[in-house]
């Protein structure tokens, strides 16, 4: 108790140093004076030296649990695991959820159909990088490049010959898988980290190129009046377009859902899974290597391609700022913060990190730190992410 | 069944195997026997494609399989448990069976040989709904031998099953590989640094030394042999 008690104060006052200069120092330039807030210190060693308190005290409790658990044999699930596993209250779950969001447009406004429909659209570009990383193991930096291809064919492809929305889908959905394939031959050769700084690279080839390429891509001034979807020629209102584009989404999430839940359960989702486990047994096993991760690099493509025809479509303009770096982040986090390979997991952690920023605008600009701190927090506390995946196990009744 | 004629292969710019010639029949249990370094399970890479063959000619059930992937030389009916047994520590000891399975499509028969290899090592069967990275590493040794069976391999390759395992474990698992031998008409080829356990059960075998084959006959000969006995067999 006292050695933690001493070490939480060697934090506040390691604390009270480093921000030492953002937090007491304060120049007036138009006056020339320093401003000297002492009580500043104050604040930081207090609120630093319970927050270090705080941690410690949660990280013994973990490790007691973390004990009493290997002394028992059964494995307790959590309750939203027990919710999922049980037969008739995952069905009862999944219809009020389903309920819940064929409900929503008629209750909310339209600024937050917006956001959902936003939150919508990562927690499928969520689920198409977990295919990914989740459950192959590769880890790509540059997804939001195959989301750029997308949004670009569409963009392109009705500025140039007029194609619409539906006619784009699958034409985005595809050229995304057939650019996954083109970067993963050369690149899927590499592992881990390796493959992660290459897939980086990658990803800002597309950006850099769509910005500089002017004929091309219109630069960095983008592509406006992009028409939204289309619904049998049928002219909306803006509102009825909005909530007609979030209708959409949630049939795209619910179809995405059955996809990816089925692949896992597949003879290729369990290739993969092997894959992320131990390359040499594949290969042992007679699992064809290559061709199972250009499977899984082009499925996670295409899901992107996708999902940026529906950007470029939603918000009727693009250019290449929507497609940096921060987005790939973005996206990895809601698989990593959620829980890899955990289909839930992914959508809770969709719909934490994409909502949550839009409801606390007043604290925006602390928006990454406490970013920064929540996943820090998660990489401590809970490894596995927010929902681990727990995988489908049979048991076999013998009749003996 | 299986013959290398006059195989090198090798790491970059390090030859490993300088043209070694092999001649497995079927039913046989073969064993390579060597020291560190010698080039043993070389020679199962490069059977089995991991590694590529430089010059010379593998023969597979008479088809050229030197320059084929290694997925395809698996379909083909050819098996290798690779060294330091390499299972998928998160799958469950029955996924791991299931991988083995992975290229089979006959439910009944993968059910069939299930059955077999729990019979083999019931421990396993004891332990199908445990994660493969909890298991001890004889236990492990018995899940690797057991998923490669899986694949029903007409030609299974072992490397090093007795590697890190204590004198009995090495001794239950010799028994089985003889047993898998005598039961399914299994051809093996037994890469195997303990010698004398490796010489007990083969029916003919190799010596390997710096990439080279130095001596090979009958596994009775070859345990009597001066040489060998003063070189592996440590008499």
């Amino acid at each position: 108790m006292l050695t933690e008690l001493r070490k939480s104060l060697i934090a506040s006052i390691w604390f009270a140093f480093l921000t030492f200069p953002i937090m007491v120092i304060k120049v007036n330039s138009i006056e020339k004076t320093i401003q000297w807030r002492w009580m500043n210190v104050v604040y930081v060693m207090v609120g630093i030296f319970f927050l270090s308190m705080a941690f410690r005290f949660l990280l013994k409790q973990k490790e007691m649990r973390a004990g009493k658990e290997e002394s028992g044999t059964e494995i307790k699930l959590s309750p939203i695991h027990q919710l999922i596993n049980h037969p008739t209250y995952r069905v009862v779950f999944g219809a009020a959820l389903l309920l819940f969001a064929v409900v929503y447009p008629f209750v909310f406004s339209t600024y937050q159909i917006n956001i959902m429909t936003t939150a919508l659209m990562y927690v499928v570009l969520g689920l198409g990088l977990n295919i990914v990383v989740g459950l192959a193991g590769l880890l790509d930096l540059g997804y939001v490049a195959f989301y750029a291809v997308g949004a670009y064919s569409y963009a392109l492809l009705n500025h140039h010959f007029g194609l619409g929305f539906w006619a784009v889908l699958p034409i985005g959905g595809v050229l995304a898988a057939i650019f996954g394939i083109l970067l993963g031959i050369p690149v899927l050769r590499l592992r881990g980290d390796y493959l992660a700084i290459v897939t980086l690279g990658f990803g800002e080839i597309i950006r850099l190129v769509l910005e500089n390429w002017g004929e091309f891509s219109k630069g960095p001034s983008g592509i406006s009046n992009i028409p939204r979807p289309g619904l049998f020629g049928i002219e909306l209102s803006l509102n009825d377009a909005i909530t007609y584009t979030y209708y959409l989404m949630v049939i795209f999430v619910v179809v995405t859902i059955f996809f990816v839940n089925r692949l896992q359960d597949s003879r290729l989702g369990r290739a993969w899974i092997a894959l992320r486990e131990d390359e040499i047994a594949c290969q042992a096993m007679g699992i064809d290597k290559m061709k199972t991760k250009l499977i899984a690099f082009s499925l996670g493509a295409f899901w992107a391609g996708i999902i940026g025809v529906m950007f470029a479509a939603k918000t009727t303009f693009i250019n290449p700022a929507s497609f940096t770096f921060l987005e790939s982040a973005m996206i990895l986090s809601i698989v990593v913060l959620g829980g890899m390979g955990s289909i839930v997991g992914v959508i809770l952690g969709a719909l934490i990190l994409i909502l949550l920023p839009e409801y606390l605008r007043e604290l925006s600009e602390y928006r990454m730190l406490a970013f920064g701190a929540a996943l820090v927090a998660m990489m401590v506390f809970r490894p596995q992410g927010l929902i681990s995946n727990v995988r489908r196990t049979y048991s076999i009744n013998k009749d003996e | 069944m299986l013959r290398l004629e006059n195989v090198s292969s090798g790491y970059g710019n390090i030859l490993a195997l300088k043209g070694i010639s092999l001649d497995i029949n079927a039913g046989e249990i073969i064993t390579l026997i060597g020291a560190n370094g010698a080039g043993k399970s070389t020679t199962l890479m490069t059977i089995s494609g991991v590694v590529k063959t430089r010059t010379g000619k593998i023969f597979f059930k008479d088809r050229e399989i030197q320059k084929a992937e290694p997925d395809d030389i698996v379909k083909s009916g050819l098996c290798q448990v690779p060294e330091g047994r390499h299972i998928f520590p998160m799958l469950t000891v029955q996924e791991n069976l299931d991988m083995g399975a992975f290229l089979r499509n006959d439910k009944a028969e993968i059910k069939k040989d299930l059955d077999y290899v729990y019979s083999l090592f019931p421990i396993l069967a004891q332990r199908r709904n445990q994660d493969g990275g909890t298991l001890s590493g004889g236990e492990q040794q018995m899940l690797a031998l057991s998923r490669a069976l899986m694949a029903r391999p007409e030609v299974l390759l072992l490397d090093e099953p007795s590697m890190g395992l204590a004198p009995l474990i090495i001794k239950q698992i010799f028994e089985i590989i003889k047993q898998i031998n005598k039961d399914n008409n299994t051809t093996i080829f037994l890469v195997e640094q303990n010698a004398n356990q490796a010489l007990q059960i083969a029916d003919r075998a190799y010596v390997i030394e710096n990439g080279k084959i130095t001596l090979s006959g009958q596994a009775s000969d070859l345990l009597t042999n001066e040489e060998v006995q003063k070189a592996y067999l440590g008499i």
